[in-house]
């Protein structure tokens, strides 16, 4: 099967608009099937994923506008490859635990385009393609918002909405000077990611053309400042759209930056590296503390989202084997940690209509079987050794170390104030005498939500203890990348910075 | 003595008359049964309507390219041609509208028909001309027409957009007029090609600069009203909420359409010639109008008065793609019309669907937001098409005006203009949020508990 990924991205798109045909009371089953299949498919493609290969595999070429150099390009390497893992176990799981009943059809269907362009972006080599997905993505998380979410779900989801679409216009501008300097230099038109990488460009090219790309990226990351949609679309969106929004949307923007900006601005990457960390580590640490001083359960874990994405900007910067790698594995593992975190609040909203933390306590008590899987993941998201959130962590702490060992001690922190706010929620709700009466007689969790927490809970220890498998194709496609970078970087500093990766190399 | 000058027919070339001549004849024709026959039923209107603009299709594929005929004052090239197809083809979208099976009155007169095929005609001399004064004789036949058009839909305000229009008109022809005199006086022509022969020898000549300037500012002035650039926009959209809205829809695409194609003619010329103050004065405007339009709409609490400052805003994208004057601007311009052109007439007959006789929702507008609350819940289909429309105006990839956008940036990045493209791209951004309102309103909030329907 070589065109598995065309599969996989247009299987859930169709499975959706045969949707509308399936009867209201099924949708649920047949989302559930869709999604499980399409899950199936992604393993598929993982065992015939060539891990040896670092380059890109699979690859489907079909021009679709040839005198404008658009095709339909696509392919996967191993960056991209756990990403469209994740992004269909998460919806599958998110399906399966979701407890929306109102207009439950309308969610399916629309859960499903949403799967469609989350694969397309991560699998789209061709940046038109890649953008057509990027913004696609936005219409149907703005429904589930808007349609799904508490009181302020408008306006929380107008806000996204915009934030991000004003972020990829101008990344837009950036694409289309980027296809006209190719053809400049080349006499051809193209759009193609691929071809973009073999064009070596003059240093302030690189820039401005770096913060064009930065503000569509760094909005969806969402970098400090431009992180104040965040917060409002976790809490008005309902459970699934939190699930879907911090494990597979957010990452959109740091695989942009991996996928775009190094390899295509090498030099220009390693001179933003200070101020990017620097914004980084604010995020890190500003957002912490944020965290800390929220009352709200879920607004806490919106926040810590926030602080994990610092990490991995930084990882990303790091300019190195260990730092990218750890990025990428941070990823992954944030990806399911807060995906399920947000599912674990969502199942006390459902019980309790509320999430405040001094509404909670004594939960450990009632509800044996929840206090111990949500211990779990959140020892995972404060990064716990023996976790999956350990070793992502780590790595990018490994890697930023070589680059300056005063920021990587300042991003340290987050951990310390991660444990700090984590420990407090769950002090505050879990431990000590059930003070409020309505909790009393709360119902642990029942076989679906089991069902759909535990695999999460299996794959957060497996990877936790034993990373290789996930983390060798990931850190070989990064290593032909840094290698790429080195060759194609002009100025010295550049080749300095990311010659650092090659001294350590194996050191994972 | 005058010396007998002899014509022959075959350089009179007239066929390239043909498709003008073939919209009169079709209005006369359903003049002339209307007189013979006064209780014909509408529907036989429409239908021939639609067969004469086939015919008229027809005889535009049918042109040769790059031919001049009668006394060489028709200009058939590439542009012409495309532009009449898109003139033909927009109409041919906009009469079945007349089907409703809801009595409206204008559709009753035969006269609404024959008016609409002299102004279909109308706009085909624009297009396939360069002398200003058939310019001048197409753009007035086809104002006139659409005044009365506009007018004929018989509601107080209807009257008071038609005079607006008109007044504005008459404004607009003067300043054509007196541009057309500044350019004849200048150049002792008033045909394009020779104009631009006879101004570039002059371009040098000491004290000239002045007129040659005064004269394209004239000119602009005229097109500025005509395609409702800042700050000649104002009447547009007190226009098209007097106007049917299925009328608005058309006057937002097609009257622009032949404005646009006399524009790339005269501007272009003006580029062409290195008057550098031309193309700055154009993009000035096309920024402010794509800028100020965008943030007018943001206030507005009527959908179709939305949709016509929208309309004004993406005028501008087009007036700055003309400012570039490069090939790919050009080509832009007719991909990007020709994909905005389906996208609001369908967004205007949408408003047409769901339009009602007495103002239900509120005392001032006939197509508030509140009136759309809850529309996926009344009228699904309709609630869906409607926000792919919305959707496609805010140029959310794939959908069509998406595809007409990144044309008209990439063409302002080649041709050196990124800031232009930075531009452009925060207006779509700005645009964005009033087209997602009105997609909110359908789609996330509840109807209004007392309308069952709209």
């Amino acid at each position: 099967m070589d065109n598995i990924l065309s599969i996989l991205v247009f299987f859930p798109a169709i499975a959706g608009l045969l949707g509308f045909v399936v009867d209201k009371e099924s949708a649920r089953a047949y989302g559930i099937t869709v999604a499980a299949i399409e899950f199936l498919l992604s393993l598929w493609l993982w065992f015939s994923f060539d891990t040896a290969n670092a380059g890109m595999q699979f690859v489907e070429m079909i021009p679709l506008i040839p005198s404008f150099g658009i095709s339909y390009y696509i392919g996967v390497d191993g960056i991209s490859l756990f990403i469209i893992l994740m992004a269909t176990l998460m919806t599958l799981i998110g399906m399966v635990g979701m407890s929306t009943t109102k207009n439950i059809k309308n969610m399916i269907i629309t859960l499903l385009f949403l799967e469609m362009t989350m694969v397309g972006v991560f699998v789209a080599l061709d940046a038109i393609i890649f953008y057509l997905f990027w913004e696609l993505s936005l219409v149907p998380m703005l429904y589930i918002i808007g349609a799904w979410g508490g009181p302020l779900r408008i306006y929380a989801s107008v806000k996204f909405f915009l934030y991000t679409f004003t972020g990829s216009l101008i990344m837009l501008v950036g694409m289309l000077f980027m296809a006209y300097i190719y053809h400049n230099t080349t006499g051809i038109w193209s759009f193609a990611i691929t071809d973009w990488y073999a064009l070596v460009l003059p240093v302030n090219y690189q820039l401005w053309l770096f913060v064009a790309f930065f503000f569509g990226f760094a909005i969806k990351v969402p970098m400090f400042p431009f992180h104040t949609w965040l917060p409002y679309a976790h809490g008005q969106a309902p459970t699934i759209g939190s699930v879907i929004l911090a494990a597979v949307l957010l990452k959109m923007g740091t695989y942009g930056f991996v996928r775009f900006s190094l390899p295509m601005f090498p030099d220009a990457s390693v001179m933003m590296i200070t101020p990017i960390a620097v914004l980084a580590i604010i995020m890190i640490i500003y957002t912490a503390m944020v965290a800390y001083a929220q009352k709200d359960i879920k607004q806490v874990i919106a926040y810590s989202s926030v602080s994990h994405m610092g990490i991995i900007m930084l990882g990303i910067f790091a300019m190195n084997a260990e730092g990218i790698s750890g990025s990428i594995f941070q990823m992954l593992s944030h990806g399911i940690v807060s995906g399920a975190l947000f599912m674990l609040v969502g199942v006390i909203y459902d019980r309790r209509h509320t999430k405040l933390m001094s509404e909670f306590g004594g939960l450990a008590s009632v509800m044996p079987k929840y206090a111990v899987i949500f211990g779990i993941m959140l020892m995972a998201s404060v990064g716990l050794p023996l976790t999956i959130g350990f070793v992502g962590e780590f790595l990018v702490l490994l890697g930023f170390y070589q680059v300056s060992p005063i920021m990587t001690i300042l991003a340290g922190t987050s951990i310390i104030i991660g444990a700090i706010y984590m420990l407090a929620v769950y002090k505050k709700s879990f431990f000590g005498p059930v003070t409020n009466e309505a909790n009393k007689t709360l119902k642990d969790l029942d076989a679906k939500e089991t069902w759909s927490l535990v695999p999460l809970v299996l794959i957060v220890i497996w990877l936790g203890i034993y990373p290789k498998p996930v983390l060798e194709p990931i850190d070989n496609s990064v290593k032909a990348m840094l290698v790429f970078m080195d060759k194609k970087a002009i100025t010295q500093e550049a080749k300095d910075m990311i010659r650092v990766s090659k001294s350590t190399e194996g050191g994972i | 003595m005058l010396e007998p000058i002899n014509v022959s027919l075959e350089s009179l070339n007239l066929i390239t008359l043909a498709p003008m001549l073939i919209a009169i004849a079709g209005g006369l024709i359903i003049l002339i049964l209307d007189l013979i026959n006064g209780k014909l039923h509408k529907s036989l209107y429409v239908m021939l309507t639609i067969l004469i603009l086939m015919v008229d299709f027809g005889a535009t594929l049918g042109l040769n390219v790059n031919e001049r005929g009668f006394f060489d004052v028709m200009l058939i090239d590439g542009i012409s041609i495309i532009s009449q197809l898109m003139i033909i083809v927009g109409s041919m979208i906009f009469i079945p509208l007349a089907l409703t099976s809801k009595r409206f009155h204008e559709y009753s007169y035969p006269e609404f028909f024959a008016l609409f095929l002299f102004m279909v005609a109308g706009f085909q001399f624009m297009v396939a001309s360069d002398n200003l004064i058939l310019i001048f004789v197409g753009l007035e036949t086809a104002s006139l027409s659409l005044y009365t058009l506009i007018a004929l839909h018989n509601r107080s305000n209807s009257y008071e957009a038609a005079v607006k229009y008109f007044t504005m008109g008459a404004l607009a022809a003067a300043f054509f007029a007196m541009g057309s005199a500044v350019v004849y006086a200048l150049t002792g022509s008033v045909e394009l090609y020779k104009v631009a022969e006879v101004m570039a020898t002059r371009l040098n000549e000491p004290g000239l600069m002045i007129a040659i300037f005064g004269s394209s500012v004239l000119l602009l002035i005229a097109f500025s009203f005509k395609l409702s650039l800042f700050p000649f926009h104002t009447w547009a959209p007190d226009v098209y909420e007097g106007a049917s809205a299925p009328l608005a829809g058309y006057m937002s695409v097609v009257p622009k359409i032949a404005a646009f194609v006399v524009s790339i003619r005269i501007f272009g010329m003006y580029i062409d010639l290195g008057v550098e103050w031309v193309r700055i004065v154009i993009l000035v405007l096309a920024v402010l109008t794509m800028t100020l339009a965008n943030i007018m709409a943001l206030v507005q609490e009527d959908v179709k008065r939305m949709l016509a400052y929208s309309s004004i805003s993406h005028a501008g994208f087009i007036m700055a793609a003309l400012a570039l004057d490069t090939t790919e601007g050009t080509t832009s311009i007719f991909l990007y019309y020709a994909l905005f052109m389906f996208t609001n007439l369908g967004a205007f007959s949408m408003l047409w669907i769901s339009r009602h006789k007495n103002r239900r929702f509120d005392a001032r507008y006939d197509h508030p937001y509140e009136k759309f609350a809850g529309f996926i819940q009344i009228m699904p289909i309709g609630a869906v098409m409607m926000g792919l429309f919305m959707l496609s105006l805010a140029g959310v990839p794939p959908f069509s005006v998406f595809w007409g956008k990144i044309y008209v940036m990439q063409a302002a990045v080649n041709a050196g203009y990124i800031w232009l493209a930075i531009v452009m791209g925060l207006n779509s951004a700005i645009a964005a949020y009033y087209y997602l309102k009105l997609i909110v309103y359908m789609f996330l909030m509840d109807p209004i508990k007392d309308v069952d329907t709209i």
